[in-house]
């Protein structure tokens, strides 16, 4: 890429691309949501289904293309039309038998098969929906580090550059000083979205300001906090986004080299990265000289190996130079001393994701959005006990219950809200209490969670806290690299703590240990994995003692889920003896005689739940 | 290098910028306590043992780490880091073998010291699920029982950065972690050069010289055999520092009468056998040098550097001077010579040897040219540490022993000799006699002082009588890699090359008394130790291998000259490329 013109020149040739034929004549754009999700879903079948549909009936004004995620996960396969002029229709579900009636009644005939639209065949969704940007789910988002997802073509850089892709990149390469750049990102507010929250922009020139003959920038793409997945959403969705900024940071902080770390379990996503980085370089949007400014910058892409510790940036950055992944003390932070010992500037896929459009609408439309202190929009994946499962992207300060009950859909089968667990292992719960607080990094820190990389897991009224706590405590007991004391040893002392709790061993004392040992933890782990594996712990405690006094005091699992503190009873008033519970029993602890009261031997019983679920009079009992 | 103001525990004091909380400390009379921080080495503030307050840092920080700026407030003894630093050794007690009645450092264990001091009464506080390890017996050399490891990291540092070995690091991970080699093979079935330089780093009782005072003593008991000793030049200055004795003390002479009282028949020195060294490589290295052959020569008295060549330099090995190592010599000289003079079936001779290493343990068995065929030169190696307990066990109060005297024939030992045990020693001794080869007189000034110190690289040139002689010296193996990269790449062009697996030389070897890390981490042990033997070069009465009396009577008596058709078949051997796996 020798000049903006040039760009230009494309751009304008690549927007008319997608919308008509090259006899100007107008396209029908159909496009399959192909990110993981989609593809394990089965959109591939679909996507073959519709390509061949499309050939035989000859539409020869239809595209079908490839997107990314379009976010909402439990109604993939999804498949999009979009018309010029017409609403957009989003057919959910699909599979390859409803892709090729699609393809003859709307595609071929023009008549919308409102069975399959989101609004058809999603019972929570009003019938005349046809659009899933009309649900409640999308209306409140506000797409910035999302906006190419599920729109273009992952894998064309002209579709890239039709939405404006670099634009950004080479407004600050033709126009722009390195420090200029830095000053936007700076007065834009945008703070890292991987979880510490750290001001990207001062982090961008504590870098600048370093002199050194080598300077780096890497991307922190190995996203392993359990149920987050924005940053595999933009990898596979919008990869030149990532390059693009990327390139801009390089630019702005004098740096010529850069690493993107992605996890190997991302394997769609590095594909795609690859196969944007060698566009790029056949482009000359990477490599010497971009834009013609004398600029060089070179990508290259390292697979974690599946270490959660890795997402930590000291870690990481030990792991790309081909050591055992594990964190070193800071300071030296990385702008000081980063890869290869040179100064480096790291940001998570999803911090990168805001720059272009920083860069393009300007630092003041990015603060507009937000709160205070907290600028621009969050990704957050919804799961646990949540009707809409999926990623959204909402301006910082939206609260939680617009989040759960309007965005999300509120919880299934008409449970109550007990809790929801943000920034995963690393974070906390937010009790019902707090439904009301505007979500942003202070806020959330405030009351024991974090927004963390913006994982957020809804618990409902049959979830035990203790046992939440355990469970986020087990993956860091699992991931702990070993390499301090407080992390290998404390977080495994910790975890046995509330095993005991959970089987209904612990003690009055125990509790104040496992407050101490979190404490502990805490003030004296190494890096911040160690640093935080302690927040669910302490979140629960905080806000559900009393789940954890009924555990030690009462030996009872309020919400029925610790098996030890379980038992399950026969009521003899309900009981009619009809044997069905003693022959699915896989222990041979009921017994009875036909027609008579049957009675469960406890000692035996190993608390499957299996005899209630085959019970039609309701006369078992969890207790 | 400017100085910056900062205050300990609300003492002021003054250091260079760039300093640590840790360094800061000290410098205002402060101790902090640490357990995985080995200055240079290992500074990777894992253990947490160090924890301050810093008013510049949001937590605790490990001040092993931790720079300080001006004006930075560190406190090191609140009771919250002391609080902190008890329960990090409470939890490392959790999983720790706690058998320190029995364990081989008891008393002498990092960990254990700060558990007393920190008073730590309960150490089952944490008691949960505890890490069970087979002990690794397959070295030769050692033993590692992972029960005891604190996983500090001090080993795998002292292999990585000080040897470029690297044949141990973490293996799994969290509360996994441990410990071990690459796909969990045994120590035995690596690319290890045993040289023990973990053994001394190691903070506990995980990792020790396996013991062979057993074998050694069972000799002793045994009325046929003729049990010989021989001392290296480095013992002597290390043996007393496991008797109270300060760093760098010679104790030649409580040594002797130690090693007589408990049983030996005849006490030697490996100075003797060193001289010997000297008299065969200088020679080789004058022919060498005249035919311009196979240069530089590299000497191959150190064990671990001869593993290492084999290992990963194979491509040296017709440099390496084909001397068997003093050791090797002496044990070689002791069933043929010394045994032919007594009247003695070599069969019935055991020469034990008393080294600064644990490579020599691997040495003394490796296959190879022994000098009576199915006889092994040297029967038994003890490590300074081995000895030591020998001595302890049978009752010897080492401190009020008399000074006893060598025995004859190989009782005397030049100083040129004795200097073999610091890094240069090797090349000193050696030009002073190549001096003597080529212009047929002394040097004038017998000190090669550019050879001296503990720089890991060391070079000199040497004009006699109009032959320069490029001469590098390096100890530590990642000093030896760097040397020979030069070497390898034509970077550089030397005649005669020293290599120390040991930095610091056999002063430092992986045998020496254990020093824990708060010495080591204030006091340049090996510059410490070398003085004493550079003390004791200075104070004999013969400083020149070729004018050692006994040597000339060798020579005279059985191998009539140096390089000699008998000396090659006794003195002399040769090394293999060895695969790595």
């Amino acid at each position: 890429m020798k000049s903006l013109d040039e760009l230009n020149i494309i751009r304008d040739r690549a927007k008319i691309k997608m919308k008509s034929k090259k006899d100007n004549t107008e396209l029908i754009r159909v496009v399959v949501g192909m990110a993981t999700c989609g593809i394990a879903a089965g959109a591939k079948p679909v996507l073959d289904a519709l390509n061949d549909e499309v050939s035989k009936l000859g539409l020869g004004n239809v595209a079908v293309k490839q997107t990314g995620c379009i976010g909402i996960c439990q109604y993939e396969p999804i498949v999009e039309v979009i018309e010029q002029g017409k609403e957009k229709v989003t057919y959910v579900k699909v599979n390859a038998e409803k892709a090729r009636e699609i393809a003859s009644k709307h595609l071929k005939d023009g008549n919308v098969v409102s069975k399959y639209t989101v609004g058809g065949t999603i019972d929570s969704v009003d019938d005349g929906i046809c659009s899933v940007d009309d649900t409640a789910f999308y209306t409140k988002q506000k797409r910035v580090a999302l906006r190419n997802c599920g729109i273009i073509d992952p894998e064309s850089i002209d579709e890239y550059i039709a939405v404006d892709g670099f634009a950004a990149l080479g407004k600050c390469l033709t126009s722009l000083e390195p420090d200029e750049v830095v000053d936007i990102v700076k007065a834009s507010g945008l703070r890292g979205r991987g979880g510490g929250g750290f001001p990207a922009g001062l982090k961008w020139g504590f870098t600048a300001a370093n002199k050194a003959d080598k300077k780096y920038v890497v991307c922190n793409a190995d996203e392993g906090d359990p149920g987050a997945f924005m940053d595999r959403s933009v990898l596979e969705g919008d990869p030149y986004c990532l390059i693009e900024a990327m390139t801009i940071c390089g630019y702005a902080t004098g740096a010529d080299e850069g690493y993107i770390y992605v996890r190997a379990e991302y394997p769609v996503a590095v594909a795609r990265l690859e196969k944007a980085i060698a566009e790029c370089n056949e482009k000359n949007l990477l490599g010497k000289n971009i834009f013609g400014s004398g600029f060089e910058f070179n990508l290259h892409i390292r697979l974690g190996a599946g270490a959660f510790v890795c997402g930590e940036e000291t870690a990481l950055m030990t792991s790309i130079e081909g050591n055992r992944g594990e964190p070193r003390p800071r300071p030296p932070f990385p702008s000081v001393k980063g890869l290869f010992g040179k100064p480096t500037t790291e940001n998570n896929v999803e911090t990168f994701a805001n720059i272009p459009q920083i860069i393009l609408k300007g630092a003041e439309w990015f603060s507009g959005m937000g709160t205070e202190k907290s600028k621009g929009t969050k990704v957050f994946a919804l799961g646990g006990k949540i009707m809409n499962t999926g990623l959204v992207e909402i301006p910082m300060g939206v609260t939680l219950r617009e989040t759960v009950e309007e965005i999300g859909g509120g919880i299934p089968n008409g449970k109550k809200f007990k809790a929801a667990q943000t920034g995963g292992p690393s974070g906390g719960c937010i009790p019902a209490e707090y439904l009301d607080i505007p979500m942003d990094y202070d806020n959330l820190l405030q009351i024991g969670a974090m927004m963390g990389s913006g994982g957020l897991i809804v618990m409902d009224e049959d979830n035990c806290m203790v046992d939440i706590a355990k469970f986020f405590l087990e993956f860091t007991v699992d991931e702990s690299c070993g390499k301090c004391t407080p992390c290998r040893i404390g977080t495994k002392r910790l975890y046995e703590i509330l095993e005991k709790i959970t089987n209904g061993d612990g003690t009055l004392e125990d509790l104040d240990k496992m407050e101490e040992i979190c404490h502990y933890i805490k003030e004296n782990s190494l890096c911040g994995l160690g640093q935080s594996a302690p927040n669910p712990v302490l979140s629960t405690y905080k806000h559900f003692k009393d789940e954890y006094i009924a555990h030690v005091v009462e030996k009872r699992c309020p919400s029925g889920v610790c098996k030890n503190l379980l038992s399950y009873e026969i009521i003899a008033d309900k009981c009619r003896g009809c044997t069905a519970c003693a022959r699915v029993c896989p222990v041979d602890a009921i017994s009875g005689s036909p027609k008579n009261v049957h009675k469960i031997d406890k000692a035996k019983c190993i608390k499957c739940g299996a005899c209630m679920t085959r019970c039609k009079f309701d006369a078992i009992i969890k207790k | 290098m400017k100085n910056i103001n900062v205050k300990v525990n609300g003492i002021a004091v003054s250091v260079p910028e760039g300093s640590t909380a840790l360094e800061a400390a000290r410098a205002a009379g402060v101790e902090i306590p640490t357990l995985c921080f080995l200055k240079g080495i290992n500074e990777i503030g894992a253990c947490r043992i160090c924890v301050v307050e810093a008013s510049d840092a949001r937590g605790l920080v490990a001040s092993c780490v931790y720079p300080v700026k001006e004006g930075t407030e560190i406190t090191t003894n609140s009771e919250r880091l002391i609080k902190s630093r008890k329960t990090t050794l409470e939890l490392i007690l959790s999983d720790h073998n706690k058998e320190c009645l029995t364990c081989i450092r008891s008393t002498n264990c990092e960990l254990q010291k700060l558990c007393r001091e920190y008073g730590v009464e309960n150490q089952e506080r944490f008691a949960g699920e505890m890490n069970k390890y087979d002990i690794d017996q397959s070295a030769a050399h050692m033993y590692r029982d992972n029960e005891k490891c604190i996983l500090c990291r001090r080993c795998t540092a002292a292999c990585e950065k000080m040897q470029s070995v690297s044949v141990i690091g973490a293996n799994d991970r969290g509360f996994d972690t441990h410990i071990a080699s690459p796909f969990e093979l045994p120590l035995g079935s690596v690319a290890c050069v045993s040289c023990g330089q973990c053994i001394t780093v190691c903070p506990t009782g995980a990792l020790s010289e396996r013991d062979d005072t057993q074998k050694v003593i069972d000799a002793i008991i045994d009325p046929e055999k003729l049990v010989i000793v021989q001392t290296a030049p480095a013992v002597r200055v290390g043996l007393g520092e496991e008797f109270g004795y300060p760093l760098g003390t010679i104790v030649t002479g409580k040594l002797i009468t130690a090693l007589r009282r408990l049983g030996f028949d005849k006490v030697f020195d490996t100075n003797f056998s060193a001289d010997l060294t000297i008299i065969e490589e200088a020679a080789e290295l004058l022919g060498r040098y005249t035919k311009k052959e196979n240069l530089p020569l590299i000497t191959s008295c150190s064990p671990g550097w001869i593993n290492f060549a084999e290992f990963y330099y194979p491509e040296f090995i017709p440099n390496i001077s084909s001397c068997k190592s003093p050791q090797g010599m002496f044990g070689a000289v002791a069933k043929t010579y010394y045994a032919e003079k007594m009247g003695v079936d070599p069969k019935d001779i055991f020469v034990v040897s008393i080294m600064p290493c644990t490579a020599k343990k691997f040495e003394a068995e490796r296959a190879g040219h022994s000098a009576v065929p199915g006889l092994p030169d040297v029967d038994a190696v003890l490590t300074v540490r081995e000895l030591a307990r020998m001595i302890k066990k049978s009752g010897i109060l080492f401190n009020q022993l008399p000074d006893g005297e060598y025995d004859a024939p190989f009782g005397l030992g030049s100083g040129a000799g004795t200097i073999f045990g610091a890094t240069g020693g090797v090349a000193e001794a050696a030009l002073r006699t190549a001096v003597f080869n080529i212009t047929g007189k002394n040097a004038e000034k017998l000190e090669f002082t550019e050879v001296r110190g503990t720089q890991g690289i060391k070079e000199a040139t040497y004009d006699v009588a109009g032959n320069v002689i490029r001469v590098a010296v390096a100890s530590g193996l990642s000093n030896a890699r760097k040397l020979l990269d030069m070497v390898k790449s034509g970077e550089k062009e030397y005649d005669f090359i020293e290599i120390m697996a040991c930095p610091g030389g056999c002063v430092n070897g992986g045998g020496q008394p254990i020093q824990p890390a708060s010495v080591r981490n204030v006091t340049d042990i090996r510059t410490e130790r070398a003085a004493g033997l550079y003390k004791d070069d200075l104070n004999l009465p013969v400083r020149l291998s070729h004018e050692n009396p006994d040597i000339k009577r060798l020579y005279e008596e059985y191998f009539e000259c140096p390089n000699s058709h008998k000396a090659h078949e006794i003195l002399h051997t040769g090394f293999i490329e060895r695969d790595k796996y």
